[in-house]
Order: C-alpha cells, then structure tokens, then sequence
C-alpha cells in the first residue's frame, strides 16, 4: 500500500491502491483485458495488509466468493471488463437482494461480446443498472481520471457498506490504462457496515428510514437465513406472498431511491446559464470538458455537465437543464447512457456525439459544439 | 444411540419439511446433524452453503445453522469466499447431482483441485427433481425422463470419481441406506482438511421412483441390493474412494499473507 | 422388550412412507387406516412391547416423525 504522497500511476492501480486504503480485505477474480492490472496489482499487495486473493476459475465464481466472504464481515471486491461482467449478473442480483456489501469493477472495453479487448467504450452503463433479472436499483460511480479510480473505489466501498449493497465502479479502458498524477492523502474516510444492537435479530428488513438493516456475520452465533429467494425480515424464504415480494423489493429499490440526496454527486460548469450544456462521463468526458473550455474562450455561452455517479442516474439535475438549454450528449458509446438522457432531455434540445473505439480530439467535439449551437 | 428428538430440537428448524413423503433429503439433513453432534465441532461454527433445487432445500432454512443458499451451480465458489474469509467456519455445502455437476461442474472441479476445505455432498437422485425430472449429468444412458422421452442419448458420468481425479483430498459415495457409515463418513469429512465430497445416492420418490415405479422405500431397498462394499463386484460402489494428504488453499493462502507480513485474522 | 417404552408419532409430520414400519427389525410399527393428507397410511404402532429401542425407525424417518421414548 502506498504511503502518502503524489505518484505518477496507471488508474487500474490507483483503483488497487484505493480499495487497499478503502480496507478491502478480500478479492476474487479472473484476467481480463483491460482490468488484469487491478489483479495483478492486489495479488501482491493484499496479503501485506493482511487480505486474501484468490484467482478464480471465472466470472461467475469471482462474484460468488467475494459474496461468500463479504458475509464473514470483509470488505470485498472484483474487477473485470465487459465479458465478465456479463457472467457477473447472476450473482450481482444475488448480492442486490441479500444485501451483500460488495464493490465491482468494471473497466469496460469495446463491445458487443468480445469487441476490442483494448479499446475503450462505455456501452455497459444501462446492462450495469438492469443487466441481472428482476426489479433492482444499484449504485454504479464513473470516474474521468486516475485520481478518480484512486478515490471513487474509496468511496464505492464506502456505500456499499453504508448501504448494504453492491456498488459498481463503472471505469473505461480509457481512465484504467491512463497514466497521470494522483494524490493519495492519510486521512481517506471509511466506513463500515452496521452491526447488529443487542436483541435485532431483523437482518433482511427494518423500519429505519436509511432502509438500511444490520449485518451480523457467519459465524456469530445468529442461525443465518441468507438466501436470493424472496424473504421475510428474519430471512425466512417466502417464495409466494404478495406481502413478502412487496415488502423486500420495494425496500430494496427505496434503500437507493430514497437516499440519493447522499448518494449523487456530479460535476458542473456553467449549467444553469448556458445556450448549450455538453453532458459526458468517463475518459470521453475528459475531451469533452476541454472543448467546453475552447468554446468558452472563443466566446460561445457552453456549459458542461459529469456525473460522478451515474446510478442512480441524477435526473431531476438533468431535467432541469434540458429545459433551460441545448444538451449535447458527448459518449463513447452509441447506447450508452443515450436512453437515460433522452428520458430526460425533450427531444427537440437533445443532440448526440457518440464514436467508438478511441477518444476523439477535442477540436472534434468543438466543431460539433459549434453545429449545435 | 442419539435421540431423534434430541437432535431435532438442536439442529431442525421449520418442519414439516417441503419435501415429498419418503423423499431422502430429510434422512440427508438427519445424517448431518448426527454427525456434527458427535463430532467436537459446535453448529456455530457450521456455514451451510447450497444452490438451486431440492437439495439445497435441506440445509435452507430447515438445518439451525448460518445458512447461504445461492444461484444455481455456485454454492462451492461461494463456499470458497466463506472459508477463505473465515478459517474457522465450517463450511458444507449440500447441493444436487444437477446443482454440482451439471450447472456447477466447472466450480466443483476447481474446488477439488484447490482442495479448499469444505464437505460437499452431492445428493445424486439422478434427475432434475424440482423442475419435474428432466435429465441430468448422472442420468444412465437409455433411461428415460422428462426431456429425453426417447431414452438418454448421452451418457453418465461417476462424478465422485471426477473429482477423485481433480484432486480432492477425500471422497466417497455412500446412500441413503447406509445411514450409520454415511453418518460416520461425514465425521471424516469434518476431520479433514481437504475438500471433502460424498455422493449420496438419495431416493427421490416422486420423479426418478415414478418411472421406475418405486417407492421411497424400495429405492431404499435397492440401494441396498445394488451397492457393494468391496470395489471388485458389478455393484455400485460404496465407502470411501480417495483419502490422499496435499497442501489445502486455506492454509497455503493464510500462511502467504503472514509470510508477506500481513495479518489474516 | 420393555413397557418402559413409549413410541410417539407426529402426525402433523409423518408422511406414511412406510420406511420406519419396513426398518423396524420387531415388527413394532405398521400402517394404520387413517389417511394423511397424501393419502398414505400413516406409521401406528402395534407392538410397543416389542420395541428393544434400536432407534432405526428414528435414523431412517426422513420427516423426524417418529421419537421413542424410554421412561
Ligand atoms: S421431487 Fe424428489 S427430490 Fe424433490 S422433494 Fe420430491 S422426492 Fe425429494
Ligand atoms: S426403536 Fe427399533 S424396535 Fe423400537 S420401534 Fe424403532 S425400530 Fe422398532
Ligand atoms: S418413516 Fe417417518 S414419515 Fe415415514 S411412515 Fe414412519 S414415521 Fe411416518
């Protein structure tokens, strides 16, 4: 783990040395291109701090153990790209519905299926918000550079144990391959789960209004009822109520919905007072920020919109400016996050600048700003 | 002789159980407490871990254990994360011949090859027991089921001896006939340190016994008729397959992060 | 054996497989003619007397149906 103090660092190991300061204490996972080094890199430096690693034999058991172990009381992780991700979904929504606190990386990469292993894309953002079965809500973080990966893997450990649920660190080959300056400080906040009080014995409910129920661990002495079935506060499997399905995935879907206030946060310059608003996220939006600036200088009236969190989605935040201005949506990605903000920006101000396979030039974007306006 | 009442009261929650009458998963979750209780290990120790159909109904919720019951085919990677979390957990998984060879082979062969410490039973009644009895991996070849009306195309494996040769550290089949040695069998699995796996052969009267027409008990019967103690007959095979020493993840993992200076507790 | 045995069977949860009455080695079980809500017979005992309190019928019930009991 790396002292304080500022290092030149590819982001896939900035986000390794975020979850070694975030407390991680176990990892599972499998090589994949273009997330191998956040591996590579825990492999060696986990068991220093006292955290165990393991290789698994594939995606889906990476995410079954890192579940397994989050419920001996660990903080735990995996990373992966696209294709694993995509054998990650199963257990993803396993850990949704038994509140298993647990941070994903996904470094994505070029899509569909196997795509361009290296080359960046952001086309999982809607598959990390609905890609396993049923009615859920998770929390996914986009970071835009290596700074970013070092402290939004901090914070995703942080509301995965706030929140009892698993928080996807939704990177792209671009911010994970990138190298550049990171401040890493002593004083990183963290955050443990809540423990169960003398007498709760509720473990899957509460009445509380974070919605948030105590975690024991195995071993504990508490005859655990842990199951991805549908089921009563206690744990109790109740695969045919209406109350019980209700009940459960209500909370679930609240738990996220109800505290967004804690939960978003983004980045804006000049949203509110703008002809156009350029929205981006990720590596893209790195190009994106640098031709609002030209544009800026040129004397054009642009603004520029982030989200950091991108799940939930901050769309009261981007109503409120697809009323006022132009939004020009800057992704690297055709299907990205196009449906989210079309939801929320009337079709008449929305406009679109999607590529694939590589960044753009920021002269690009700024011709393309200039068309719009 | 242990009292029945005695070990419901400890280790039984919610009966009546959801299984069929006669159905053997009852007599499975029966041998189990036996054995922990005559072991030296006290049930708060005991993570119960189990997949998708009816076997994994056994340990979730009816087993007064911590309980994780998972998706389909990875009760053993979940398992992994447990042990390698908690050293002092003992974890059982308790999962299908479908659940742990089928949908879960790939987690089963690394688990034997990683020689993690768990017992894993696999509760082999030949079929898809919950979705109405379709074929699985230990389905004979010819026999008909649900999906293969015209008789199993393909062929059956022995995954006791598959996991033999991935390396398990002990692995037996026993039935549930033979409760006492099963009983005594599974003490073993406690005792080792290794990836443990029987196979119990478990009755299953209401899908694989109507198309044999049988009963729980004549299945029980045939079981044992058509078993063996002594490996040179034509019979089915039972009691203890493989018992060899080798290094257990674990412990190999464990004693890695305290010799890179961490500390694992 | 004994009188000093009583053999107890729960009906709210033997399912009348008939395994305890088929593994009893005395012959201390059977069916009785009430009918379970699966419509077997559920297991009646017929010969306390004879129980020399093995508990197999115990080890095999796969529903813990069955408790003997000696007083
Ligand atoms: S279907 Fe077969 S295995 Fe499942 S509960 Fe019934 S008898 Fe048991
Ligand atoms: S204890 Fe033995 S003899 Fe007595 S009823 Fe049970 S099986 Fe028969
Ligand atoms: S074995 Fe148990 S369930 Fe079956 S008939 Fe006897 S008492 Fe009833």
């Amino acid at each position: 783990m790396k002292e304080k103090g500022e290092y030149f660092m590819e982001g896939n190991i900035a986000c390794a040395e975020g979850a070694l300061k975030a407390g991680c204490g176990f990892y599972a996972g499998y090589p994949i291109t273009p997330a191998s080094e956040v591996m590579n890199h825990l492999s060696e430096e986990l068991p220093k701090v006292g955290g165990r690693f393991i290789q698994m034999e594939d995606e889906l058991g990476s995410m079954a153990s890192i579940v397994g172990a989050s419920w001996t009381g660990l903080k735990s992780m995996t990373a992966t790209s696209g294709p694993g991700f995509s054998l990650m979904q199963e257990n993803l929504g396993y850990a949704v519905m038994t509140e298993t606190p647990c941070v994903v990386v996904n470094v994505q990469r070029a899509g569909p299926s196997t795509g361009q292993a290296t080359k960046p894309g952001t086309g999982d953002v809607m598959q990390a918000r609905f890609g396993s079965q049923g009615d859920y809500e998770l929390i996914a973080l986009s970071p835009n550079s290596v700074q970013e990966m070092f402290d939004f893997t901090v914070r995703a450990f942080n509301l995965a144990e706030r929140y009892r649920t698993p928080v996807v660190l939704l990177a792209d080959a671009g911010v994970g391959h990138m190298r550049e300056k990171v401040k890493i400080r002593e004083d990183v906040k963290t955050v443990k789960r809540r423990r169960p009080e003398e007498g709760e014995r509720e473990f899957f409910d509460t009445d509380r209004e974070d919605h948030v129920p105590p975690m024991p661990n195995f071993g504990e002495g508490e005859e655990l009822l842990v199951t991805g079935s549908t089921h009563l506060g206690d744990g109790t499997r109740d695969t045919s109520s209406f109350e019980a399905q209700d009940n459960l995935v209500r909370r679930l879907v609240d738990k996220i919905e109800d505290n967004r206030e804690d939960i978003e946060d983004w980045e804006e310059h000049h949203a509110e007072d703008s002809d156009l608003v350029v929205v981006s996220y990720g590596s893209m939006s790195r190009p994106a920020r640098g031709a609002v600036r030209k544009a800026r200088k040129e004397g054009h009236n642009v603004g520029f919109f982030r989200p950091k969190v991108i799940w939930p989605s901050p769309e009261k935040r981007l109503k409120k400016i697809g009323e006022n201005s132009k939004v020009l949506l800057a992704e690297l990605s055709l299907r990205g996050y196009r449906m989210e903000v079309e939801r929320s920006v009337p079709s008449e101000n929305l406009h679109i600048f999607d590529r694939l396979n590589s960044l753009p030039t920021v002269d690009k974007i700024y011709d393309n700003i200039k068309e719009v306006l | 002789m242990l009292k029945a009442k005695d070990i419901k009261e400890k280790y039984v929650r919610s009966h009546p159980s959801p299984f069929c009458p006669g159905c053997g998963g009852g007599m499975v979750l029966n041998s189990l407490s036996r054995a922990v209780e005559k072991s030296k290990l006290s049930k708060d120790e005991i993570v119960a871990v189990s997949g998708i159909g009816c076997a994994a109904w056994i340990p979730s919720p009816h087993w007064r254990v911590d309980t994780l019951h998972t998706t389909h085919g990875r009760a053993i990677a979940f398992a992994t994360g447990v042990k390698l979390g908690n050293q002092d957990l003992e974890v059982m998984v308790v999962s299908g011949d479908g659940d742990c060879a089928g949908i879960g082979g790939n987690h089963l062969l690394h688990g034997a090859r990683n020689n993690v410490d768990m017992n894993v039973f696999m509760i082999n009644n030949g079929l898809y027991a919950m979705t109405g009895g379709q074929v699985a991996p230990t389905t004979e070849h010819d026999e008909e089921t649900l999906t293969t009306p015209y008789g199993n195309p393909s062929s059956s494996f022995e995954a006791a001896e598959v996991v033999k040769a991935a390396g398990a550290g002990h692995v037996a089949r026993w039935t549930t006939y033979h409760m006492n040695e099963l009983i005594e069998e599974v003490e073993k699995a406690i005792e080792t340190d290794g990836f443990s796996f029987i196979e119990i052969l478990t009755q299953c009267p209401t899908r694989t016994g109507k198309k044999k027409n049988m009963s729980g008990l004549e299945m029980l019967e045939w079981y044992k008729e058509n078993t063996s103690k002594d490996q040179d007959t034509e019979k089915i095979y039972v009691g203890t397959l493989s018992k060899v020493d080798k290094p257990e993840l674990t412990e190999q993992i464990y004693r890695q992060i305290k010799e890179a200076g961490g500390d694992p507790k | 054996m004994s009188k000093d045995v009583e053999i107890n069977i729960d009906r709210k949860l033997c399912t009348g497989c008939g395994i305890c009455i088929k593994f009893c080695p005395k012959d201390v079980l059977d069916e009785s003619d009430d009918l379970n809500q699966y419509g077997n017979h559920f297991a009646e005992v017929v010969a306390e007397e004879e129980c020399i309190v093995c508990r197999r019928c115990e080890l095999y019930c796969p529903d813990f149906a069955i408790e003997v009991e000696e007083r």
